[in-house]
């Protein structure tokens, strides 16, 4: 095994939100919510600090008390770890402050929810312990923890739709981990191991291997929400508190993803058939066709907001098809490895910071009308321009139109799709763009339409929409450092170098 | 980083910083929003004559920034695309001035100006792109800054307006994305000018090839407005008059035509294109543009409708020229790319002074107009004559040069649709010139909305008289050194180098 610079950050990294949670559990409200902006930051930098160590040593791993596995548990930070975790950072931080706001401005209608920030911190460890861990059963662990202070959030607001919408969440996330530990088990009772390097090692084809990768690929589908198993993410995220729903759309769905991504690239390989690839991509285009369809089809704009977070999903999935080499085909020379690879990493940062930015404008319209049907968005540009504007720009992030983080996605997609001959799935992108358009410009259109009512709109604090807008910005300048994004990436253990190669080199590897 | 790259950055600026600037004013900051917009219009003006100069006398100018892996931003100077930048940025200022005039006292101005600015960016890049993906970036960004320009008004029928407008330039740029990703995985990263890449793939790849040309063409199109991709033009003209008069009749159907003369210019290259037989379909869509656009505007009676379906028919002229080979149909369509802009740009302003001096909208309305406004309707008539092709206007030397290039290329049925043309141009334009100044105003008169020293405001009158001046001083001096004519045709002498 090659040996990895050990410090303590991984461990800092889960350890310093869990305390902030913990201890703000002793502050009265207000200094909860200023303990949240504060805490916000510091992990901030620490997850910034992190990135850099990462960018100049290479992954870094720790080993919780000194116990090696396969016996003890190992947290590493590659760079694929470090640019998930730093993108929860930073939209971590975003939100933090929005809430601070949001729940002082809501102190007279509601109340201030003092729940929110140990829960918000507990899901940012969990958060953070998922994209550091090595093996199943801590993965495990930590998807379970986010699952529940993610139900826990949705139903913050205590409404009934909320409740009976975070009730159907619960159920389909506890469904998903069920078979999910089934799958693990079955790994375990087979191998002795659950790490996940060990595993790419010692797991061979076999029936007892197939069934776990089917049972646990199901289990993190139903937990991404993937088509069919979509139904229960539009109401529960629609119907949670706006930074809430932020939170959920924008981070908590992509832990499910990065799971999925690290199990297939690292573990599964050898069983993987072209079929199985293709079976995703379809699950991938489908949701994507439907999600913007649905989207298109509704009247609420936390629920359109919602059903597009199910389309641009789907995108994700469509990557996987071009991870997996056709027969006769070699991994070392497939070029469109690293394009769908860009893709991905990509759909995730520019549909985080978009959608964030969305549900973050959709709590402010919620504020500023009292309920956030479409229709009344009429005239929102002269009322409210920097909100308006961040509908815009994260929208047109979403449709992928240049020169947005979103655009790049497609971009690498398409061209992906193409240098593999997997043009097929080139309508289903394409497409999906289109249908987006529609929804974003549905938005638009009545955002400059005249007003039927007048004067519809009460005044939200400004900070509120600095902080949607900035987010929105956030989903355009990530194509700036694209490039050097991309080389450092290319240091993880997979990016961009194939299944097939990855069990070649084995072990630790970014040599 | 270079000077020479610096100056192109600084020409895309000059209205980006502006355009974000004025985003951050108040409403109520009149004056300083007016100042950073000329501010930003006069120094693209001077930045863009500098560069062009600069070029004239040999110096390369470029900007490369790396965005992924062989996904590269790229800004390049070259006479087509300086003569493009140099139309954009001087009518800019031009339209600028008009439109401070125009919307003194409106509602909104500070989106207005902001995204003007993004539009004039966007064009301005298109001009400057060095490869197809940059263009696609900027042709894409231009669709996006002009729609809250074409819905300003706000009023349904705008909003309804946008929503056409999004639906064909969305759906064009969707066609165009995947012609441009299916170019870029065929070919690699095509900077503008390396023809020999696409001639070096024909042999072994015939019907990608043809499919990916008409791909692009057809995202091209649709803000080229070529039948049957037009719709849009006319709706649009729901939009004020400054942003018709600079975006309906230059940078964004520019745009398109520009980036058709690109593609069959600059990545194709000729030979490539004729041995592909790719240009004898966009001929003939062209050409049918021509006369259509022209019956049509024959049947309007809204001023700006009959303007923008002459637009269409204007525009397919560039299209054709490309499309025809041979020097002399180059120059014909590069010349008309300047051309075509002062003339239809004069008309604009003509059509909205005469709306907004003394609320005519129709055609029946103007008898007499032309009495009372001089100076307006003595520049939209220079320009109509320019349109039907009398010389020594601007419009004849376009029209002489393609007639020439289709005759030098055996095209003969490309010489009756241009005197098919002049023909309808005739005959929608001169009723209007003819009862603007022979016939008597209606019996109710109609007073004037603006009382002053002139015959409208200051800033609308000036702008108006200064293209009309152009569109004559171009055909005047088309023979001199600096004219569009002569740098058009240095561009067409470098594509076919072979040709005496």
């Amino acid at each position: 095994m090659k040996e990895f610079p050990t410090s303590a950050l991984p461990a800092l990294l889960v350890g310093l939100p869990m305390l902030l949670a913990t201890m703000s559990l002793f502050f009265r409200v207000k200094g909860r919510a200023l303990l949240g902006v504060l805490g916000s930051f510091l992990v901030g930098s620490l997850a910034f600090f992190a990135f850099i160590e990462v960018a100049k040593y290479g992954t870094i791993i720790h080993i919780l008390g000194g116990w090696e596995p396969p016996l003890g548990i190992l947290l590493r930070i590659d760079p694929l770890a470090a640019v998930f975790i730093g993108l929860t950072a930073i939209i971590g931080i975003f939100i933090s402050l929005y809430s601070w706001w949001y729940f002082r401005a809501r102190i007279a209608s509601i109340g201030r929810f003092p729940l929110f920030w140990p829960l918000w911190f507990f899901l940012w460890a969990g958060l953070n312990g998922l994209f550091l861990s090595n093996d199943l059963f801590n993965l495990y662990v930590t998807i379970e923890v986010i699952t529940i202070c993610a139900v826990a959030l949705a139903v913050l607001s205590g409404e009934a739709k909320a409740l009976k919408a975070g009730l159907r969440y619960l159920l389909a996330a506890i469904i998903g981990s069920m078979a999910y530990l089934f799958g693990v088990a079955l790994i375990y009772g087979s191998t002795g191991t659950l790490d996940l390097n060990l595993l790419g090692e010692v797991l061979k084809p076999g029936n007892t291997k197939t069934f776990a990768l089917i049972v646990i690929t199901l289990g993190l589908l139903i937990k991404k929400a993937a088509f069919p198993f979509h139904f229960w993410l539009p109401p529960a995220h629609s119907a949670a508190l706006a930074p809430v729903s932020a939170l959920l759309s924008a981070l908590v769905v992509k832990g499910a993803f990065y799971m999925m991504l690290r199990l297939w690239t690292e573990v599964f390989e050898v069983s993987l058939t072209f079929a199985a690839g293709q079976l995703i991509g379809i699950t991938g285009a489908a949701a994507v066709l439907w999600g913007s369809w649905q989207a298109l089809l509704q009247t609420n704009f936390k629920l359109l907001v919602a059903h597009s977070s199910v389309a641009q999903m789907g995108y994700l999935l469509m990557m996987f098809p071009l991870l997996i080499m056709a027969p006769g085909q070699d991994a070392d020379s497939a070029e469109w490895l690293a394009p769908a690879w860009t893709a991905g990493i990509f759909q995730v940062m520019a549909h985080a910071f978009a959608k964030a930015s969305l549900f973050l404008s959709a709590g402010i319209v919620v504020m500023a009308l009292g309920h956030d049907r479409i229709e009344s968005l009429r005239d929102l540009v002269a009322w409210m321009p920097m909100t308006a504007m961040a509908i815009g720009i994260a929208g047109v992030s979403l449709i992928g139109l240049p020169p947005s983080g979103g655009f790049l996605a497609k971009w690498m997609l398409l061209k992906g799709v193409f240098l593999s001959g997997q043009w097929w799935w080139a309508p289903a992108i394409l497409a999906g763009s289109l249908l987006t358009a529609g929804y974003v410009f549905m938005l638009l259109r009545l955002a400059f339409a005249p007003a039927r009512v007048k004067d519809p709109f009460r005044p939200v604090p400004k900070i509120l929409q600095v902080c949607a807008l900035l987010l929105a910005l956030g989903s355009f300048l990530i194509v700036i450092p694209a490039e050097n994004l991309i080389q450092f990436l290319e240091g993880s253990k997979s990016f961009g170098s194939g299944i097939e190669s990855i069990m070649k080199g084995g072990g630790y590897g970014n040599e | 980083m270079e000077t020479n790259s610096l100056l192109l950055i600084l020409i895309l600026i000059s209205s980006l910083i502006p355009g974000i600037l004025i985003l951050l004013l108040d409403e109520a900051q009149a004056f300083q929003r007016n100042f950073l917009n000329l501010f930003g219009a006069v120094a693209k003006v001077a930045l863009v004559g500098w560069v062009f100069v600069g070029y004239m006398q040999g110096e390369t100018y470029a900007f490369i920034y790396g965005l992924a892996p062989d996904l590269t931003f790229a800004l390049k100077a070259d006479k087509m695309g300086l003569l493009f930048a140099a139309l954009s940025s001087v009518l800019w200022l031009v339209t600028t001035l008009y439109a401070i005039g125009y919307l003194k006292g409106g509602k909104h101005q500070r989106r207005f100006f902001a995204f003007f600015s993004l539009c004039v960016t966007s064009s301005t890049g298109i001009a400057l792109s060095g490869n197809v993906v940059t263009f696609f970036v900027f042709y894409e960004f231009l669709t996006l800054s002009t729609y809250p320009l074409v819905v300003h008004r706000g009023d349904d029928k705008a909003v309804e307006a946008g929503r056409t407008y999004l639906w064909y330039t969305i759906g064009g740029g969707t066609v165009l994305f995947l012609g441009v990703v299916a170019l870029f995985v065929l070919a690699g990263p095509i900077y503008f000018g390396q023809t020999e890449i696409i001639a070096s793939l024909v042999s072994e790849n015939t019907l990608q090839l043809t499919l990916i040309f008409f791909l692009m063409l057809s995202g091209l199109a649709v803000k080229a407005a070529i039948f049957p991709l037009h719709g849009w033009l006319p709706i649009s003209m729901v939009a004020p008059a400054p942003v018709s008069a600079l975006l309906h009749a230059v940078a964004v159907v520019k745009a398109g035509a520009f980036g058709i003369a690109r593609l069959v210019y600059d990545v194709y290259g000729i030979p490539t294109s004729e041995e592909l037989n790719l240009l004898t379909p966009l001929a003939i869509f062209a050409g049918f543009t021509i006369i259509y656009g022209s019956v049509k505007a024959f049947y309007q009676d809204d001023f700006k409708k009959l303007l923008a379906y002459s637009t269409v028919s204007q525009l397919s002229y560039i299209a054709l020229g490309v499309a025809i080979t041979g020097v002399l149909s180059a120059t014909g369509a590069v010349v008309h790319l300047v051309h075509q802009g002062i003339m239809k740009i004069t008309m604009f302003f003509a059509a909205g002074n005469v709306a907004e001096t003394y609320g005519f909208y129709r055609i029946s309305q103007l008898n007499g107009i032309g009495r009372k406004m001089p100076l307006t309707m003595g520049a939209f008539t220079i320009a109509a004559f320019g349109m039907i092709g009398l010389p020594p206007i601007a419009g004849f030397v376009s029209k002489w040069y393609l007639g020439l290039g289709a005759v030098e290329a055996g095209s003969y049925w490309v010489v009756l649709v241009l005197l098919a043309s002049s023909a309808l141009n005739a005959a929608y334009f001169l009723p209007i010139v003819y009862r603007a100044w022979f016939c008597e105003p209606d019996q109710k008169e109609v007073l004037p909305k603006y009382r002053g020293p002139f015959e409208a405001k200051a800033l609308l009158l000036i702008p108006v008289v200064l293209t009309g001046l152009f569109s004559l001083a171009a055909g005047l001096f088309a023979g001199s050194n600096y004219s569009p004519l002569a740098i058009a045709r240095e561009i067409a002498e470098k594509l076919y180098p072979n040709l005496p």
